[in-house]
């Protein structure tokens, strides 16, 4: 078997393949294999915090993909995140079944509740799982493919960009929050069961589902590094440096944007999808403005620019948040401020550039 | 309903006051023992009996008339069976303290119990209420009279319009005038003559008082003739369009002061992103510091002389946290927006942080001082007092901006900096200490807004997320740069939003409001009013 030429000569992303493959294994041998009382047992709740990571690190790449390459400064790409999650949480809405508190065979609780007689009809065909897994990607890539059609058209750019694409997660943050929504609400959507049959709480299932996480990972980043090697790859890196020269060549740049974006909205909505039942609940709350905003700091801790930065950085701040919040729960937005502040000043490219600046002055 | 209860006790107690003090009622008439015979005579009637008997008491024209109806409005008449006395209490105790009725002489404290209270039921009442307002309209206070006819309003019985029908014709008071004929016409709706009722209906039309409303859709709906039906109805509907057009202004005005609540929060940036081009993520941090700061100042002097204190403390405090994040950070960011926004972004978690550190994360609440509270009449129209300050104030702030702008030499380099840093660079502006300053100006204005802020929302460390989103989108709206743009745009996003509430609820009015924003964007990226020449290339 040949490596094509665009991963062999990617050496920090063979590396990063090679770590996914470890834990990816790894990780589910140490919860199943190890006997719970030896200390190199994994939890359930470990594999889980660590499948939110890698649910957190493709949301990451997504962003360094549209941000590091295309220069596009997404503040709302928690909002495809997001969606991605509501559709995959409806899913699991609707496998619940007869075990709600209401017993209702078709309606979720909520409805019940609100005293709604019919399912609203997107709420529709989502007790299928392909249909599901499907709207997982279709409907953030519909959204980024319309709005980054109309904003790159109308050549929308810089931070007038990033402040729109707050505006929209901010509308649909309280847009969900509306009961007349559909989508419960205040509380979304939670008190999953089981997919496919298999419940959740399982730790057969998590290990799946962390599998899973680390697969669409590795899948993520491998498309991305091969969609930024192929010519359309320099014509992004080419957009982001010089828009109006890449449009004088006569390169399509709305096109050429609307695409990628749509693309990695579709990435961003995956990771949501998979976030979610690891999680067990998807509410407004993940709209939230600032939460779009601490994924950029992640890709910008890592550095922007390089995809493998953008996983080490979701990982690094995430782990630190786990472990601040709990540890010292006010140290930790000063933390996180200080971290944006730093990162912008002191550390331009991020960490990986660290390491290659390193590696260049030795050499 | 009690609050109706107090008002009607408040009235009587008015007019109580009026005859005792301006003894407006001729001291002469049927002699006392007159008076106490027909009171003996309550105790044992029955309430149609007891409303005849009141009948005769307003006949009398008694001095005493007034606080004898008021006590056997308020169940404080009672009949002493020793003396064979009417009496009246002044107290609630077990050992009240009683005056003679008919006297007023003070007779001590007795005990309750050998007292008989004389009853009365809400019929009996509302007849005392009007014949209580026919005294009233004699007073020589028009205030009172004034408040005579409105408590007739309430209780408009065609037996007492005689003395209203007098006082109109003598009545010089143009208002009272007006509430009289009023009074009347809501009489003459009860009349058996079909055609002075349509008379009446249209007479009343297009008045807005509940009561008349309500008489009017009761005649509409009810009057045996069909006449009149139809006057009333005609009337209601002027009615309904006159209320139309208050709803309207009503709406106007709310939208104005959303709109200078908006205008207030996005100037400041209108400075810092319109003539910088630096995205300030930590400006509604800065307004939640003014809004502390009026906290603060709340703490050291009294309430009502807080705000004018806060107000150049806050901007003083905000300027200087401004001026230390343009010194610290966004001046080695230059030319960089994006890298701009997410640092200001991570000062305004600290800010939060910092503020949720030092004076807890829970709400604190900004007391708002005398001459901000309660409402007034502009017209018809009710407004809310903070309302219309805050209106002002984001007048005055804007026309001091402007004013510092366009009249000043910081002024003048700030505009030079803006459109063409090199060129004023060479003509000796120290764009630098500019720099500084214009940061420190747009801070200073979002403290002030702050301040505003802090006499509609609760303060808190939160304060300033809620907001940051708006402003920004008001300042991309009118164009960045332009400050009237950015006054244009916050009234006209207020407007709208106030004008969708009530048909779409009010957060689903900022989602419609928000995806215009989105909208309009893509049509205009520069703005309703966009920089022209060179200057607007970024």
């Amino acid at each position: 078997m040949r490596f094509p030429r665009w991963l062999l000569s990617d050496r920090t992303g063979l590396v990063l393949l090679a770590v996914l493959m470890i834990i990816g294994i790894g990780v589910p041998a140490l919860n199943l294999l190890v006997p719970p009382d030896h200390p190199l047992h994994l939890t359930a709740y470990t594999v889980t915090l660590l499948g939110k990571y890698l649910c957190y690190a493709l949301l990451a790449v997504s962003i360094d993909l549209v941000w590091g390459y295309m220069g596009i400064l997404s503040l709302g790409h928690a909002a495809f995140f997001t969606l991605g999650g509501y559709c995959f949480g409806m899913y699991m809405m609707r496998q619940i079944g007869t075990r709600g508190v209401y017993g209702d065979p078709v309606l979720p609780d909520f409805m019940v509740f609100l005293n709604w007689k019919d399912l609203p009809w997107y709420w529709h065909s989502f007790d299928m799982f392909w249909f599901a897994a499907l709207m997982v990607m279709v409907v953030p890539g519909l959204l980024a493919f319309i709005f980054g059609w109309f904003a790159f058209r109308s050549r929308v750019s810089g931070v007038y960009l990033s402040i729109i694409t707050q505006a929209l997660t901010y509308a649909l943050m309280l847009a969900f929050f509306r009961n007349e929504m559909g989508f419960g609400g205040n509380n979304g959507l939670t008190d999953f069961k089981d997919i496919l049959g298999y419940s959740i709480h399982a730790d057969e299932t998590r290990i799946v589902l962390f599998v899973l996480s680390a697969l669409a990972l590795a899948g993520g980043y491998l498309a991305c590094r091969w969609l930024v090697s192929t010519r359309m790859g320099r014509v992004l890196v080419a957009i982001r440096d010089s828009e109006d020269r890449t449009r004088f060549l006569g390169y399509r740049v709305e096109q050429v944007k609307t695409l990628v974006f749509t693309f990695s909205a579709m990435l961003a909505g995956v990771a949501g999808a998979l976030y979610v039942p690891q999680v067990g609940i998807i509410n407004p709350g993940e709209f939230a403005p600032l939460n779009s905003i601490e994924a950029v700091i992640w890709v910008a801790v890592g550095g922007r620019g390089t995809l493998v930065g953008a996983v080490v950085g979701a990982v690094l701040v995430n782990y630190s948040k786990s472990w601040l919040t709990a540890a010292l729960p006010e140290v930790w937005l000063f933390a996180l401020g200080g971290l944006f502040v730093a990162v912008t000043l002191l550390l331009p490219y991020g960490l990986i550039g660290l390491l290659r600046r390193r590696r260049e002055t030795a050499s | 309903m009690p609050s109706r209860t107090l008002i009607r006790a408040g009235f009587l107690t008015f007019a109580l006051t009026l005859q005792v003090l301006l003894g407006v009622v001729p001291a002469h008439a049927a002699d006392d023992a007159a008076v106490q015979a027909t009171l003996v005579q309550l105790r044992d009637a029955d309430f149609d009996g007891k409303a005849e008997l009141v009948e005769t008491l307003a006949a009398s024209n008694h001095p005493r008339l007034a606080p004898i109806l008021k006590a056997l409005y308020d169940s404080r008449l009672y009949y002493q069976e020793e003396n064979n006395r009417t009496v009246i209490g002044l107290n609630d105790a077990a050992e009240i303290t009683i005056e003679d009725a008919v006297t007023g002489a003070a007779l001590g404290a007795v005990s309750k119990r050998s007292l008989d209270r004389i009853t009365a039921n809400n019929r009996l009442r509302s007849l005392i209420e009007n014949r209580l307002a026919s005294l009233g309209l004699a007073s020589a206070d028009s205030q009172q009279r004034k408040a005579a006819v409105e408590a007739f309003m309430r209780n408009p019985d065609p037996s007492g319009a005689a003395p209203l029908r007098e006082r109109l014709a003598v009545e010089t008071d143009g208002g009272i005038k007006e509430s009289l004929t009023l009074a009347l016409a809501l009489a003459d709706l009860a009349s058996d003559d079909a055609t002075v009722r349509a008379t009446a209906a249209t007479a009343l039309g297009g008045q807005m008082q509940t009561e008349i409303r309500g008489r009017l859709t009761r005649v509409a709906a009810d009057d045996s003739d069909a006449n009149v039906r139809e006057a009333a109805k005609s009337a209601l509907s002027r009615t309904e369009f006159r209320l139309q057009l208050l709803g309207w202004a009503e709406t106007l005005f709310f939208g104005l002061s959303l709109g200078s609540v908006l205008i207030l929060a996005a100037i400041g940036l209108a400075v810092t992103f319109g003539v910088m081009g630096v995205i300030n993520m930590a400006h509604g941090e800065l307004m939640m510091l003014g809004a502390y700061t009026t906290w603060l100042t709340q703490q050291w002097l009294p309430v009502n002389w807080s705000l004018p204190v806060a107000v150049p403390l806050a901007f003083l405090v905000t300027a200087l946290v401004g001026i230390a994040i343009e010194r610290g950070i966004i001046r080695f960011l230059y030319g960089r927006p994006l890298e701009t926004l997410l640092a200001t972004f991570g000062v305004s978690l600290i800010l939060q942080q910092a503020v949720r550190s030092i004076f807890s994360p829970l709400n604190r609440s900004v007391a708002a001082p005398d001459w901000m509270s309660g409402t007034i009449l502009l017209g018809p129209l009710e407004v809310t007092l903070n309302r219309l300050v805050i209106v002002g104030f984001c007048i005055a702030v804007f026309a001091l901006l402007w004013l510092a702008l366009q009249r000043t030499r910081l002024g003048l380099e700030v505009r030079a900096v803006a459109q063409n840093r090199a060129m004023a660079r060479a003509m000796g502006v120290r764009s630098a200490r500019v720099d500084a300053l214009t940061f420190g100006l747009g801070s200073g204005i979002a403290g002030v807004a702050g301040v505003a802020l802090s006499q509609l929302t609760n303060v808190g460390p939160n304060l300033g997320q809620s907001y940051i989103v708006d402003s920004f989108m008001v300042v991309v709206f009118g164009g960045v740069g332009n400050l009237w743009g950015t006054m244009v745009a916050g009234l006209s996003l207020g407007v709208a939003n106030k004008l969708l509430e009530p048909w779409t609820g009010a957060v689903l009015a900022k989602i419609v409001v928000l995806v215009f924003l989105i909208l309009f964007i893509q049509k205009r990226p520069r703005g309703l009013f966009p920089q022209r020449g060179r200057a607007a290339e970024v």
